[in-house]
């Protein structure tokens, strides 16, 4: 390679290199806010929680349907991704699961719907002619409830009026900086309710049934928003960590080129010497 | 004076903590005035404020969007998918808030999802007003 080639790669790699070095450190700070919102959200799914627990241990007779198991024609999957790539195997990994699990589940296109957030989901399954029931794009990086909160009672509904008679929601879990689980999740019917052992038998203002009304369905937008923050929160983690991976291999990339430019440059210089000390010898 | 802890919890984070002598707020059944020592209950509320009677003698008014309210006997807790303290409420949002509303229930007069999500954005746009009214 010519020396100028090698100087113009080095260049490049270098601007390149700033690029990625910035948006590791954007994405750090995200993360971070994403983070908080986590926390900040836990206390009220927890008391949720603690109030639909309480109800389910306290009578195991109400017949919410968001509760009871029916026979499944009809599955819903909720899938999370992010809006942008950029993010490492973020994006591609909950894709090929969802679509490897509806593949060996489901025979005909009648037999599933799909709820998708994000550009990147959306795309995929689009390419792939399958039809997405409900999606929204463009989620901020620090989504509020309000604007989560459309699509969830949108899923939360199509469930009570029949359209699907059950919801697996799939997404990231953020486990730290450097891993985040793939995690598929049963949202609906509602079984999972750990019947806790609360202090307080409360009193109901009605009644149970008419409690559970109001409370299953905000529940259930709750443990959405819940998977949105959580899966926000893995994307800012890839994203950096894929971006902090191109940072170092644009370092090394540097380093190798600076090398061979040293070398190149220095055969060069030899060659003139030879050539000068020749011409040299040759007038003598 | 005995008083109880009152804390208004949403998705986005906690909206108010505080003690108080009176929690009075609007169930789906009708007032409810809860006092320290009341027993525990749990009640669905309906678009409306909640009033914080504190123990200096003045009242605290929070606008919720629904959602329930858990009592016990030292504790209140307000679980809403959205609430606001009546000083924070941006009266100039929640105006145009309540003129798209209007609009959008003029727009279609028959009974679908759209006009009643429309009925529910307006409930809470006039809460929201007449909440901040009271500050």
């Amino acid at each position: 390679m010519a020396l100028r080639d090698i100087k113009a790669r080095i260049d490049s790699t270098k601007k390149t290199m700033q690029i990625t070095k910035a948006m590791e450190m954007v994405s750090a700070a995200k993360l971070n806010r994403a983070e908080q919102n986590a926390k900040s959200f836990g206390p009220y799914v927890e008391k949720i929680q603690e109030v639909v627990g309480s109800i389910a241990s306290g009578s195991s007779n109400s017949k919410h349907s968001m509760l009871l198991t029916r026979p499944v024609k009809k599955t819903g999957y909720f899938v999370v991704t992010a809006d942008r790539g950029l993010a490492g195997a973020y994006n591609s990994n909950i894709l090929r699961h969802v679509y490897r699990t509806i593949q060996q589940r489901h025979k005909s296109p009648d037999e599933y719907a799909l709820i998708v957030i994000g550009k990147v989901g959306v795309n995929f399954f689009k390419s792939r002619k399958m039809s997405i029931l409900d999606s929204i794009t463009g989620v901020a990086d620090q989504p509020s409830f309000a604007e989560i909160k459309a699509i969830a009672s949108k899923a939360v509904s199509l469930y009570a009026d029949g359209t699907f008679d059950e919801l697996y929601m799939y997404y990231n879990h953020f486990v730290s900086a450097i891993q985040s689980d793939l995690t598929e999740k049963k949202l609906l019917p509602l079984t999972d309710i750990a019947a806790t052992k609360s202090k307080s038998s409360y009193e109901y203002e009605p009644s149970e049934d008419e409690i559970l009304e109001v409370l299953l369905p905000q529940y259930a937008e709750s443990l959405i928003y819940g998977a949105l923050l959580d899966a926000k929160a893995a994307e800012h983690a890839s994203r950096m960590t894929a971006m902090r991976n191109a940072t170092d291999n644009a370092n090394e990339l540097i380093g190798q080129l600076t090398l061979s430019y040293n070398r190149e440059r220095q055969a060069a210089i030899t060659q003139e010497i030879t050539e000068i000390v020749g011409g040299v010898a040759a007038l003598e | 004076m005995k008083t109880i802890q009152v804390s208004v919890v949403t998705p986005d984070g906690p909206v108010f903590e505080g003690n108080a002598k009176m929690v009075s707020a609007k169930a789906k059944s009708g007032e409810l005035g809860v006092l320290p020592g009341h027993i525990p209950l749990v009640a669905p509320l309906t678009i409306s404020a909640v009033r914080v009677h504190d123990v200096d003698g003045k009242t605290q008014y929070v606008a919720v969007s629904g959602g329930f309210i858990e009592v016990r006997p030292e504790k209140v807790t307000i679980l809403a998918e959205a609430a606001e303290v009546a000083d924070d409420i941006e009266v100039d949002r929640a105006r145009a808030a309540k003129e798209r509303a209007e609009k959008r229930l003029a727009g279609n007069k028959q009974d679908n999802v759209d006009s009643i999500r429309a009925e529910y954005a307006l409930k809470r746009a006039i809460n929201r007003i007449d909440v901040a009214a009271k500050r």
